[in-house]
């Protein structure tokens, strides 16, 4: 499409250099860290002097990180499964049937995925120990799946708008309920919307921390990123920078992942709920 | 999974429209009926993690409510908000939340355009850097977090041993800087996407046409692009700004809230968890919601933002 002349060829190049390399170094600087020795890690260079696997052996053998990754996965997964099927609902409701009261709820959401966290946790705190729910994975999950689902209606509503309705319509005139049009017809068709808001609802979950850290207590439900912090000054690990920066790495790889299995759905999801023309 | 089920079965019936509409024709109610119950579980979770709490706060926030005194429990007005208002410790913590959130997000508005115009206009490698780029996006801030500090750790990180062994952790206006560039590091990235989807809305036929008429670089951007952009603009910054107010996971990270870098949201959370008074702490929680709500009134209002998804449903 558009020709440049080699001078400017060579600036945007500079330039996709310097977002590169600003994007990666603090990431690599933790992976350099993670596989320093105990001695090395004293060494400010970004290539380790010496080099140990010792880092992740220690954290990938000890229940004070497996846990704590088994439980970021867990309520992850069933919070991003609960978020989308309820979003889905409703992003449906709002994309598709009349109904009263659609904008209260779209202010609703939008009011939700903008509220001050803090402010929900002296009350939460209170009301789980009451519920019981204090250190329990529902005690996670429930205000994962309240703030997934804002997110979720979102962008599953801007992708259903997109979806062929005649199909639809052609469903209801062989004879099928509205809510068989959804299951049967609708539903396929959505789902790369579906896969698109299941990734940033779960990536939302995967990051939290000031929940995570104020709702758990022990391993029991304590996630990766709130369990990190806890490594300092146990008797397992001698210094707890290796171990810390190996966990960090280890935490950030299905982000990686993800990110490069599906980077087209990941900006089309981030851009379709908040930019529209 | 329990709520889930239990949610649908207790909300579905008294969501139900009311049958006074008789003039509806039967489509329309069970259009309507349907789509009460398809949003019903949504908003029962929704109310019930956000709503209620917040109504239960604004009653803590007027009690005297400590957990280690919990027998001396008693209501007492709006006496912790006097005594929130009138501690320097909120305020500079308000002070502390305010800098990092204008600077952050400010840069982050700078540099997110410039990052939009590289992934607009480069060709070859577009797809690297876009990918490259979203890792900070999609680190986990906490691990982000440890990276800086321990890169400006003294004599153990690359960045400190770049700035001459210094620590900047332990003084204040340094440590603010450190941690607003931790913030523009993980949020540039959102912002240059949310600024590339207003930027190609921009006719290239219109930039086209400018240059032939002979405006520069500059008038083409400000008397073309960002008119344009606008929109996109105000979104993005509404959504930055009120993210940045509530900092938590870098500064609780970075410098724990020591040396006069806590923000309110830290401010909350000590109040919490380590001096157990629910009472001050629902207090500023109650406070930071009407911080929150001033600026996204400041931004709908005065800057004419449309909320976001407020057009849903009318195309």
């Amino acid at each position: 499409m558009a020709t440049y002349t080699p001078r400017q060829a060579a600036g945007w190049a500079t330039a996709n250099l310097v977002v590169v390399v600003l994007a990666l170094i603090p990431v690599l600087w933790l992976v350099s860290l993670s596989f320093k020795t105990p001695a090395a890690v004293l060494d400010p260079s970004l290539w380790p002097a010496a080099w140990t696997g010792g880092n992740y052996g220690g954290i990938l053998t000890s229940s004070q990180f497996l846990r704590p990754l088994l439980n970021s996965i867990g309520i992850g997964l069933i919070s991003t499964l609960i978020s989308v099927v309820l979003a889905s609902m409703a992003a449906y409701a709002v994309a598709r049937l009349r109904f009263p009261g659609k904008s209260v709820l779209i202010g609703m959401a939008l009011l939700i995925a903008m509220f001050p966290l803090i402010a929900l946790v002296t009350p939460l705190f209170t009301i789980e120990r009451a519920l019981g729910l204090f250190n329990t994975w529902p005690g996670l999950i429930i205000p994962y799946v309240a703030f997934g689902l804002p997110l979720g209606i979102y962008t599953l509503s801007a992708f259903f708008r997109e979806i062929p309705w005649e199909l639809e319509k052609a469903a209801k005139v062989d004879g099928a309920t509205p809510f068989q049009a959804f299951i049967r017809v609708i539903a396929p068709l959505a789902a790369p919307g579906m896969v698109t808001t299941a990734i940033l609802v779960f990536l939302a979950c995967w990051n939290d921390f000031l929940l995570a850290i104020s709702f758990t207590s022990t391993i029991a439900s304590r996630t990766a990123p709130a369990a990190m912090q806890y490594f300092s000054g146990g008797s397992v690990f001698t210094v707890p920078t290796g171990p810390i920066a190996a966990a960090a790495v280890v935490i950030t790889i299905p982000i990686i992942i993800f990110v490069l299995f599906f980077q087209r759905r990941i900006v089309a999801g981030l851009t379709s709920g908040a930019v529209k023309g | 999974m329990s709520t889930n089920t239990q949610a649908v079965t207790t909300g579905a019936p008294t969501e139900a429209p009311p049958g006074r509409k008789a003039e509806l024709s039967e489509g329309a109610r069970a259009e309507r009926r349907l789509g009460f119950m398809l949003i019903a579980p949504a908003v029962i979770v929704m109310l019930a993690v956000t709503a209620y709490p917040i109504v239960y706060a604004i009653y803590l926030s007027l009690e005297r409510y400590n957990l280690a005194q919990p027998q001396d429990t008693k209501f007492i007005g709006f006496a912790n908000y006097g005594a929130v208002l009138s501690s320097s410790y909120w305020w500079q913590a308000l002070e502390v939340t305010v800098i990092i959130t204008v600077f952050s997000v400010a840069i982050t508005l700078v540099l997110g355009m410039l990052l939009a115009f590289v992934l607009h206009r480069t060709i070859f490698t577009r797809g690297l850097v876009r990918t490259v780029s979203l890792i900070p996006y999609g680190i986990v801030t906490v691990a982000a977090a440890y990276s800086w500090q321990y890169a400006w750790t003294p004599s153990q990180g690359y960045l400190s041993a770049a700035f001459n062994n210094s620590a900047p952790l332990t003084s204040q206006v340094e440590a603010i800087i450190v941690i607003i560039v931790a913030e523009i590091w993980k949020t540039t990235p959102f912002m240059g996407l949310l600024l590339l989807a207003g930027l190609s809305l921009v006719p290239e036929d219109l930039l086209k046409a400018a240059k032939v008429d002979g405006a520069t670089a500059w008038q083409r951007f400000t008397k073309i692009m960002l008119p344009l952009m606008k929109p996109a603009i105000l979104v993005a910054l509404l959504f930055r700004t009120l993210d940045s107010f509530r900092i938590f996971d870098n500064i609780f990270i970075l410098t724990q809230g020591s040396h006069g870098t806590g923000s309110v949201s830290i401010l909350g959370y000590d109040n919490l968890f380590n001096a157990l008074n629910l009472g001050i702490g629902s207090t500023i929680s109650i406070l930071i919601f009407i911080c929150v709500a001033i600026i996204a009134v400041i931004f709908i209002l005065g800057f004419g933002t449309a909320a976001p998804g407020s057009d849903i449903g009318r195309r």
